[in-house]
């Protein structure tokens, strides 16, 4: 593990899109930054740019409509970087599955642009906030 | 040749390059801790800004298609190089007493160049945000500038026409009435120079995607966040020089209450930070311009008047 990887783990910088959720995850990423939760002692800070992002945390099944914008912002992203798929429409479309507005899960819509994309998965119908920490801690500690 | 090693030295290593980006990102640290302590937060630990810049050299620089590259590469370098120089030469009056006639304009002007580096950087990067983004700073230099060269006019004026910074900083023009607005109005100024949030409007995270700097990636932005960092330095040390009576190295005594004063500084940038929602552009150049000119027109005759009479405290 070199250097890059070494400091990327200290700071994430995340970059939050929504493609298709219901808000409930995106209530839950949002309560995340809060004082009771505070990411920011992890490093981890929400930003404004996909330029700026070394995550992207994905909610939502991945509509058709949203799919197209969602691997372009995946391309806008200086690599590396790591995907977080959060809830279970975006693991594996959930109560959406087959339905005919759905471009498929999260995971296949990122391998489409790139089959070597890091893909990390975060369940819950929303997951809770200690369950996204849980997921980051431990993706950064696999990568 | 040893007299160039030496000039090398002061500008990379000691009051230059390494020992300012040093303090500055221990001072963001300070800036990010004490936000999250007023927030009721845990805050980032000590070394959060080093990793963040570590991380961003380490990254891919993207540039966009239809930007212009040259101007888009080179504006964090010409915005960090002022910035530099500025840092340098008031370290070298506090420390060294090297000084000339004029220093507090060249100051002035230095202290200029990290925005226009941000507006060239922001329209060379062919994004509509970051257009708007360096639309609104240049908005913002015009509002703040006027206010921030009056502001200054007033210390110059109570030291009998002194342009240099070393004997500016002899005096303490705060403890008078006139040092005091003149004071009080810089405070705002330096925190539109920093970007800091009542006046973040050029940056705008929620409603620009970061603004200027949006396109930014890899090591270009952390140039850009080593200048800001750098900014976080030399800006309020300006200050302690104008205003407060500056630094004394000699002994250890007037070196901490230089500190001090320096720290005190920072705390009182970053409360204003954090208890103020961010203005419109037009509130800004309104404050700027009505409000903070009309308070300078008053304390450039109070200091003119106590000039003439020879009272020190108006």
């Amino acid at each position: 593990m070199g250097w890059k990887m070494w400091s990327l783990k200290k700071s994430p910088w995340v970059f939050h899109v929504n493609t298709g959720a219901c808000n409930n995850c995106d209530i839950e990423i949002v309560n995340c930054l809060t004082p009771r939760y505070d990411v920011e002692r992890l490093g981890i800070k929400l930003v404004g740019s996909p330029r700026h992002a070394d995550a992207l945390l994905v909610t939502g099944v991945g509509t058709c409509q949203a799919a197209k914008r969602l691997q372009e912002v995946y391309r806008q992203i200086p690599k590396p970087c790591v995907v977080f798929c959060i809830g279970a429409c975006a693991l594996g479309t959930g109560i959406f599955h087959k339905g005919y507005h759905v471009a498929g899960p999260v995971d296949e819509i990122i391998k489409e642009v790139d089959p070597n994309a890091i893909i990390a998965y975060v369940p819950g119908c929303p997951p809770k906030p200690e369950a996204m920490i849980s997921g980051i801690v431990k993706a950064l500690a696999t990568i | 040749m040893t007299e160039g090693l030496w000039i090398l030295f002061w500008i990379v290593v000691f009051p230059g390059f390494v020992f300012t980006l040093v303090v500055g990102l221990v001072a963001s640290w300070v800036v990010r801790k004490v936000s999250a302590l007023v927030q009721w937060r845990v805050g980032p630990p000590f070394m959060q800004p080093f990793y963040d810049v570590m991380k961003l050299l380490g990254k891919e620089v993207l540039i966009p298609q239809d930007g212009q590259t040259k101007v888009f590469i080179f504006a964090p370098l010409v915005g960090m190089s002022g910035v530099l120089l500025l840092s340098t030469m008031l370290c070298q009056i506090s420390i060294a007493r090297t000084t000339f006639v004029g220093d507090i304009i060249v100051a002035i002007y230095l202290m200029v160049l990290p925005s226009l580096a941000l507006i060239l950087g922001g329209s060379a990067s062919a994004s509509p945000h970051a257009q708007i983004g360096s639309a609104r700073e240049m908005k913002l230099v015009m509002g703040y500038e006027l206010a921030l060269v009056l502001a200054f006019i007033v210390v110059i004026i109570k030291n009998g026409g002194q342009l240099s910074l070393a004997a500016i900083a002899q005096s303490t023009p705060v403890l008078s009435i006139s040092g005091m607005l003149a004071f009080l109005v810089s405070i705002l100024c330096i925190q539109a120079k920093l970007g800091f949030v009542p006046f973040d409007i050029a940056e705008a995270e929620t409603e620009l995607g970061s603004g200027v700097l949006m396109e930014y990636s890899g090591a270009l932005l952390a140039v850009w966040k080593i200048m800001q960092a750098m900014m976080l330095v030399a800006l309020p040390l300006f200050l302690v020089m104008v205003f407060l009576g500056g630094f004394d190295t000699a002994f250890w005594r007037p070196l901490l209450a230089g500190i001090g004063k320096y720290v005190l500084i920072l705390v009182l940038l970053i409360l204003i930070k954090n208890t103020n929602p961010r203005v419109r552009i037009d509130h800004a150049m309104k404050f700027f311009w009505v409000y903070c000119g009309i308070t300078l027109v008053v304390a450039v005759i109070l200091a003119t008047i106590g000039r003439e009479l020879s009272i020190s405290w108006l």
